[in-house]
């Protein structure tokens, strides 16, 4: 299994092994890993699964869909590498992805 | 104050479990009215997904959001509940003599022997944006929505937001402002094409500022808001002067008035039995999202359950003593007539 890296704010990483077709959201949230809100359970529809993709892996995980680029207008701190969680599959090719998790959700 | 309302019913919240409701409470002869804080139906599936498509609606293999809404305002039209959109139900008091006495905060009363809570996640608010410390300067400085231009007269007038409520307010105090400046976080905008081009072709003509990037920082004293810090997508800073924030950050849902009207709560939801679906305090029911019970699942599919049964307990309070008979809407020629179909 793809093993992800998440990085919570100020906290130490952790380390967790994801299901393949799962997203990164449910997979942070199966976890327990703090600062993943996902209010909407998903859906694209509240930006607080937000999280800022390690440069190194933002080519590989790809741009965001135009409906995600405007969901990541109500999240906070957007930066180049931002995506919203729940809208990333796990894949094989995202073995060991490192994202890390803002302060703050919107 | 207009006259106050007297009817069977009042339900709060369009949501589609407040809507199904109107429905069921219908075929027993119950007259409704239904209150919500939002401009038109849906709750939810209407603010927050209206496109997507859900797939567990019994008898629809998939069906868009929106659309279920318009299918279920249809579905109940037969009945002809009266809506009052854009008030939030402030106050509930239980009377003397019976029923209860509903207000909202445009001033609308109503007199209903029954009341049904059908709030979801509980009404719909503008969203607070990330941004530390603006919890101080609202309501003096900074304002989610506009209840009188002459108040943005003459201010230095900042919009955050790259959707129609942003663009919209943006061309409309314009005039008044004496600078407006509109920040977005990209140089893209979600609103309509036209609300774009003419704010495109006013800060073309230099009437207003537009600076692409995101609020982090604001400044002021006492309440009073003097600048903010906008942050730009190669990480420089510049600051912009602002007496008058309005952000738009869509909508969130909060409990609200609900949790100062006595009832039992239970983490900001309604605890109710499972056979009326009713509230601790008698005549008052509560279906969809805003109640609990063991087993209980946030489904549409769950409320409308819990509306049919609701509303025979509700007959039951309004009309004591009569009998409900149980029919089916295929074969009920009474059933029929009220749906206007036999
Ligand atoms: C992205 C997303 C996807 C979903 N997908 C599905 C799915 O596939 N299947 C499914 O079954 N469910 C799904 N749901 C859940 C479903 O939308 C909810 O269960 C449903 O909307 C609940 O309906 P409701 O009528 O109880 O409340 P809501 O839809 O929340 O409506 C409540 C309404 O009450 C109003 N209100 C509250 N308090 C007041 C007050 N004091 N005065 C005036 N108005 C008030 C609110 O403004 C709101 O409009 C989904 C939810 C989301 C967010
Ligand atoms: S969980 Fe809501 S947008 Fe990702």
């Amino acid at each position: 299994m793809p093993k992800i890296t998440f990085v919570p704010y100020r906290q130490e990483e952790i380390v967790v092994e994801a299901e393949i077709g799962a997203t990164v959201m449910e997979t942070a949230v199966r976890n327990g890993v703090p600062g993943i809100e996902a209010e909407c359970g998903g859906a694209c529809a509240c930006a607080t699964c937000h999280v800022w993709v390690d440069p190194a892996w933002y080519e590989k995980v790809g741009a965001p869909q135009p409906m995600e680029e405007d969901m990541l207008d109500f999240a906070w701190d957007v930066r180049a590498t931002s995506r919203l969680s729940c809208q990333m599959k796990v894949t094989e090719a995202l073995d060991g992805l490192v994202v890390e998790i803002p302060e703050r959700q919107a | 104050m207009s006259e106050a309302i007297t009817t069977d019913v009042v339900i709060i919240g369009a949501g589609p479990v407040g809507l199904f409701a109107v429905f069921e409470l219908g075929l027993l002869d119950l007259k409704c009215h239904v209150v919500d804080i939002l401009d038109r139906p849906g709750g939810q599936c209407t603010e927050l997904y209206p496109e997507k498509p859900i797939y567990d609606i019994p008898g629809h293999p998939v069906v868009g959001a929106q659309e279920l809404i318009d299918k279920l305002m249809e579905q109940i039209r037969p009945f002809g509940p009266t809506f009052h959109f854009a008030q939030q139900v402030e106050q509930l008091e239980r009377l003397a003599e019976g029923g209860f006495r509903l207000v909202t905060d445009a001033g609308t009363e109503f007199f209903a022997k029954v009341v049904v809570i059908a709030a979801g996640g509980g009404s719909f608010q503008p969203k607070r944006p990330p941004v530390p410390g603006i919890e101080a300067f609202e309501a003096t400085s900074v304002f989610y929505s506009v209840r009188k231009m002459e108040s943005f007269a003459g201010h230095d007038v900042v919009i955050v937001g790259g959707g129609d409520s942003a663009l919209d307010w943006t061309l409309n105090l314009q005039p008044v402002a004496r600078r407006l400046t509109l920040v977005h976080r990209r140089d893209d905008f979600r609103g309509a094409p036209h609300s774009v081009e003419q704010m495109r072709r006013l800060v073309g003509e230099g009437a207003i500022d537009l600076v692409i990037g995101q609020v982090t920082e604001l400044a002021g004293t006492d309440g009073t808001l003097a600048s903010l810090t906008v942050k730009k997508s190669d990480g420089s800073t510049v600051a912009v002067a602002a007496t008058r924030m309005l952000p738009f950050f869509g909508l969130t849902m909060k409990l609200g008035p609900i949790a100062g009207w006595g009832l039992h709560l239970h983490e900001n939801l309604i605890p109710v039995d499972t056979e009326k679906f009713e509230t601790s305090e008698p005549g008052i029911f509560a279906i969809g999202d805003i109640n609990t019970y063991p087993g209980k699942l946030k489904l549409i599919l769950s409320g409308f359950h819990e509306g049919a049964l609701m509303a025979q307990a509700a007959k039951r309070l309004v009309d004591p003593g009569k009998r409900i008979v149980f029919q089916y809407t295929t074969s009920s020629t009474a059933l029929q007539k009220k749906l206007g179909v036999h």
